[in-house]
């Protein structure tokens, strides 16, 4: 099934979204990474509302305020922040790679959504930047406020059910131990 | 040789293997888009061949991780070896990276302050091999950390597989390392060794003894596909490297490449460059 959704993104909006469903954002879209990361676990505010947010684990190439390439990067190294992020209201989580163990902390509020890695290029084509937030943290760990416009196709990879495509992918495997 | 056109080569072989891929690697996702079964996996491919066409025709990174500049330089055993050769490589660097423009990526490991201009301590990285000849090579071969991350290395017990070992390690990583990977294996040698093998491994990719074609099958039957999200294709090549080991060691090193296999040749000449 195809959604396309518009932030902020509702607790229906979620509800609907199953696992291996593709999804098209238009509105707003925030970047974190680890150095955002780190600021949110140590329970910092941050200069941004997450409520009913879409969080992007990505550290765009920006030149002069356009963004020239800015695909996902690996969520693993960000996935124990999980709960605080959803905490704080995000309804959707985009990366690559999945969050593994942390995806319980989803169900019921949230989904992790899979854009396809190294699509820099393609990503950076339905998105552009509206504000540099955090900028001493530099062009990859400073926060973007970046506005998308029927930015996809993105992977609905874990939903809100619990259901998640990676441990699947593993699972589905002969002789591949899920570590 | 030069040091402009040192310098001119360095950039020019930065900007074409940040904004295309070698027709060879195309070739080998496109097949594997072409046999896959799996729908999820299948719009993955797409968007990646996708992404590459339009970064080839807006000449920008195909991807935001430009990577760190690692180069492998052939050195013809003939020449001169440059004094500038260090400097000026790191010149190319540093206008590259606002030319094309490149991610300013390179951090001091402890301090995490970035340079932003993608050189430091230890960058570019030059992996020299002494060649026959009067000319230089210049393969560029910037390095993203979703696939650096992943790569690992391991000293064995010589009684195990190390095949079954690296078989089950890439399926078990690759789904973070934006697969299909590349899977450059270096075995035996010595701690060090080993990781230089696997790194050479990925610049003679793809592999094509019976092994490295057992080990890649082996691979994409238990590993977890396009992006870890199901799928036929877990890796598009293999390649192993080997030396000879203590008879008491047995290391295994394992560098992994994602999809965008980025990489372009120059050669530098007495007088002049031209890109391959």
């Amino acid at each position: 099934m195809e959604h396309r959704l518009r932030t902020p993104i509702s607790e229906e909006d979620v509800s609907a979204l199953r696992a291996g469903d593709l999804v098209w954002i238009s509105g707003t879209v925030f970047t974190a990474r680890d150095r955002v990361h780190a600021l949110l676990g140590s329970g910092e505010e941050l200069p941004v509302d997450l409520a009913g947010a879409v969080v992007y684990h990505c550290g765009p190439l920006v030149r002069e305020g356009e963004i020239l390439s800015a695909g996902p990067t690996t969520s693993g190294r960000v996935a124990r922040y999980t709960r605080e992020v959803v905490e704080r209201g995000a309804r959707l989580i985009v990366g690559k790679g999945g969050i593994s163990e942390e995806a319980e902390a989803l169900r019921g509020k949230a989904a992790y959504l899979a854009y396809p890695g190294g699509c820099g290029a393609l990503a950076a084509r339905g998105l552009r930047v509206k504000r540099l937030h955090l900028p001493e943290l530099g062009m990859a760990e400073g926060l973007w406020e970046l506005e998308a416009q029927d930015w996809g196709p993105m992977i609905v990879a874990i939903d809100s059910c619990g259901r998640d495509l990676y441990l699947e992918a593993r699972r589905s495997r002969p002789m591949s131990s899920a570590d | 040789m030069r040091r402009t056109d040192l310098v001119e080569a360095t950039v020019a072989v930065l900007k074409k293997a940040e904004t295309t891929l070698p027709p060879w690697v195309m070739e080998l996702i496109e097949e594997a888009a072409g046999r896959e079964t799996n729908a999820i996996a299948r719009s993955s491919l797409a968007s990646m061949l996708e992404n590459v066409r339009i970064a080839s025709s807006d000449g920008v990174p195909l991807c935001q991780d430009t990577g760190l500049p690692v180069f492998h330089l052939e050195m013809g055993r003939d020449l001169e070896i440059p004094p500038f050769l260090e400097e000026a490589m790191a010149e190319g660097v540093r206008r590259a990276t606002t030319e094309i423009p490149l991610r300013p990526n390179a951090v001091d490991p402890l301090t995490r302050k970035n340079t932003s201009d993608n050189t430091g301590r230890g960058m570019p990285d030059l992996i020299i091999d002494l060649v026959p000849g009067d000319e230089l090579r210049i393969t560029a071969f910037p390095k993203g950390a979703g696939s650096e991350n992943a790569s690992f290395l391991a000293m064995l017990n010589p009684a195990d597989d190390p095949l079954d070992y690296v078989a089950r390690e890439v399926a078990n990583r690759a789904g973070r390392a934006c697969a299909p990977v590349f899977v450059g294996v270096g075995i035996g040698g010595t701690f060090d060794l080993a990781a230089r093998l696997a790194k050479r491994a990925l610049f003679n990719m793809p592999g094509s003894s019976e092994t490295e074609l057992a080990l890649l099958s082996e691979i994409n039957r238990i590993g977890p596909g396009p992006m870890g999200l199901g799928g036929d294709t877990t890796a598009l090549g293999v390649r192993i490297e080997t030396a000879h080991c203590h008879t008491a060691s047995l290391p295994v090193a394992v560098n992994i490449q994602c999809w965008a296999n980025r990489s372009a040749t120059a050669t530098v000449r007495g007088e002049g460059w031209s890109i391959d």
